[in-house]
């Protein structure tokens, strides 16, 4: 178990212990949402898990690299940033996902565009988006936003 | 208009179409290539361990704060706000794990009216998109905590200034006209 593991956990438990002594029937209340959404996520964990280890197992490192490696350059991150605005994943199974990629072969900048985007963007909301905040202001941050994540991913790549 | 309720249900059974897809195309696959089976089953253990470790935890916290930190509360805190501290509290409210981006957007709105502004909005929006806490706590674990933090800094530091640039594209074109009042074209 490592380190990250085991702060989440207490965390977790010490936020827990705390809700109970503060409110049984919320602390109840929020255990009971806390197991809905686990199970409502659970087939896309087994999805994503999958992939990734088909990934891993039959493309080689090489094919990665090709396509979203240091190699394949400003187009490559495009295309994941596209890719990730497009999907419907959630955000927090994007995480493995991502680090599945880096592992075989795909540039940080281009596992950057792919996370940012995916947060960032909503192409399934957007609707509601223009429908509560209007066509300029949802068009606006959606747009913008790709741009942003191509920005961060180009400067995370030559950080880290 | 169909509720979210059956939305949800939907959204379900799509996942559990697509996991016995990949199923079947996971099986065929292998027994085309039974030597990639112990790659494959190797990669999947290992980050279903690391998945097992921290996804019951991160899901108790979100729960918790779905529960404890109600739509109200940040609404009301959000409302007031402004400058350097408003932005500061939008990012900071957009960031708890209070529920999916699709609820932000009538609280979004509903403060918008109330005249709040337009800036902090489309921070706490994009705070609430990308820079949520259980998030982070998985981008932590799966990516390290350097690649966590310089990704957190640059997202804060470009939402920050696309709500600005936002605030001001909307406002000239407007001319202070009523946010709403151009929605639903």
């Amino acid at each position: 178990m490592n380190v990250t593991a085991i702060i989440i956990n207490v965390i977790a438990a010490a936020s827990l212990l705390i809700a109970f002594a503060k409110d049984r029937e919320k602390a109840t209340k929020s255990l009971k949402i806390a197991g809905k959404s686990f199970i409502r996520m659970l087939p896309m964990v087994f999805v994503i898990l999958i992939i990734i280890g088909l990934l891993l197992g039959f493309v080689p490192a090489s094919q990665i690299s090709r396509f979203v490696g240091e190699q394949s350059g400003m187009t490559g991150i495009l295309l994941v940033g596209v890719v990730g605005a497009i999907l419907h994943i959630p955000a927090l199974l994007s995480f493995p996902l991502a680090a599945s990629l880096l592992e075989d072969g795909a540039s940080v900048s281009a596992v950057t565009a792919f996370i940012t985007t995916l947060t960032m963007i909503g192409t399934i909301t957007l609707p509601i988006e223009i429908k509560e905040l209007g066509k300029k202001m949802a068009t606006l941050r959606n747009g913008i936003s790709f741009v942003i994540a191509i920005v961060i991913a180009l400067i995370m790549g030559a950080v880290l | 208009m169909k509720n979210l309720k059956e939305k949800q249900k939907r959204g379900m059974k799509r996942d559990w179409i697509l996991l016995g897809i990949i199923l079947i195309i996971a099986v065929v696959l292998l027994s085309i290539f039974p030597d990639r089976k112990e790659p494959v089953i190797n990669t999947l253990w290992d980050y279903f361990i690391e998945m097992a470790l921290i996804l019951p935890a991160v899901m108790v916290i979100l729960g918790l704060f779905a529960v404890f930190v109600s739509k109200e509360t940040v609404i009301k805190y959000l409302g007031k706000a402004s400058g350097i501290k408003g932005i500061f509290l939008a990012i900071i409210l957009g960031a708890l794990p209070t529920g999916p981006l699709y609820v932000a957007f009538p609280m979004a709105a509903s403060l918008l009216k109330k005249g709040a502004k337009i800036s902090n909005i489309v921070v706490f929006l994009s705070a609430w998109a990308c820079i949520k806490i259980p998030q982070e706590l998985v981008e932590l674990q799966f990516l390290g905590i350097w690649f966590m933090l310089s990704r957190l800094t640059l997202t804060i530091i470009f939402i920050v200034i696309m709500g600005i640039f936002i605030e001001k594209v909307v406002e000239w074109s407007e001319d202070g006209k009523n946010i709403k009042s151009s929605g639903g074209v």
